[in-house]
């Protein structure tokens, strides 16, 4: 993710505001994928998430001159996505498959994670086989929607908490609650599943094969 | 008084990010030391951690962004006429 400071943003903005609207292009770039993601995580379908990620970064553009700056750029376009997606969400409620409300922080739940005696650590090579990726695919498209959603801007998108607070609109405490209690039910999900894509122990050439 | 294992997983999130304070971490570790299924539940949390932030396992759709920028020409143009 291409890190861009504010004052850089705010000059292009000021710029694209006063009419070089080809610069649009390059502001949003670095946009794009955490847009893309999040409405995915709100609309699981590809296609939907891919129009409404158009429609968003539509309205971002026709709406750059109300930026006020008092947010990142990234944050102030992801509150954007997020309003798409909700409002999707509202119009086809018969096909929600998961409720935006009713899931509260203070439900209590059974957090207690795979319990194991020993880890190997999957490497990040072992991704080469497909099976891996979707495997950790669909134990996030598992995850409740409200989990779903932070684990995707802290983990994946690797946000940090508080420009994640600000695009979901909930407090840095929730973003941490919620944090913690994806990633244990992602470690439950995955964990006895993840152990075959382990090195073999000792092997030099051993895994994969 | 020792803590728990229940209390470690309370924590594992905050302690992978490095946002606990100083004390909780030291016990923490302490029960790491002696308790192998903390241990495992750490290092596989961690793994699944790192293994979710690469980038092969979120790909965008193939064209996704020249198809997104093409959108976005056709609406710049609309602004200038």
């Amino acid at each position: 993710m291409t890190a861009y400071s504010s004052e850089f943003e705010a000059d292009w903005i000021r710029r694209i505001v006063a009419g070089e609207k080809q610069l649009f292009h390059d502001l949003i770039r670095p946009c794009e994928r955490s847009i893309y993601f999040l409405l995915m995580s709100l609309l699981r379908n590809e296609a939907e998430a891919e129009d409404a990620a158009q429609e968003t970064v539509i309205k971002v553009f026709l709406n750059l001159k109300n930026f006020r700056g008092d947010s990142q750029f990234r944050t102030w376009v992801l509150s954007i996505a997020r309003n798409e997606g909700l409002g999707r969400l509202r119009k086809a409620s018969t096909r929600r498959e998961d409720s935006l409300d009713a899931e509260t922080d203070e439900q209590t739940g059974d957090y207690t994670p795979a319990i194991l005696t020993s880890w190997r650590e999957v490497p990040s090579e072992a991704l080469e086989r497909k099976e891996l990726g979707s495997l950790l695919r669909e134990a996030i498209e598992g995850l409740p929607v409200i989990y779903r959603n932070v684990v995707l801007l802290r983990d994946i998108e690797e946000m940090d908490v508080r420009e994640t607070a600000a695009a979901l609109d909930i407090t840095e405490g929730a973003v941490k609650v919620r944090l913690h209690r994806a990633r244990a039910m992602l470690q439950r999900t995955l964990a006895p599943r993840l152990k075959g894509f382990a090195p073999r122990r000792g092997g030099l050439f051993g895994w994969g094969k | 008084m020792r803590i728990d294992c229940k209390h470690v997983w309370q924590h594992i999130s905050a302690y992978i990010d490095g946002e606990i304070d100083a004390s909780q971490r030291v016990e923490i570790d302490r029960h790491l030391e002696t308790c192998e299924i903390c241990s495992a539940v750490l290092d596989s949390t961690r793994n699944v951690v790192v293994l979710i932030a690469d980038n092969r396992v979120f790909e965008l759709p193939a064209g996704f962004s020249d198809r997104l920028h093409a959108r976005l020409d056709k609406e710049i143009e609309l602004t200038e006429t």
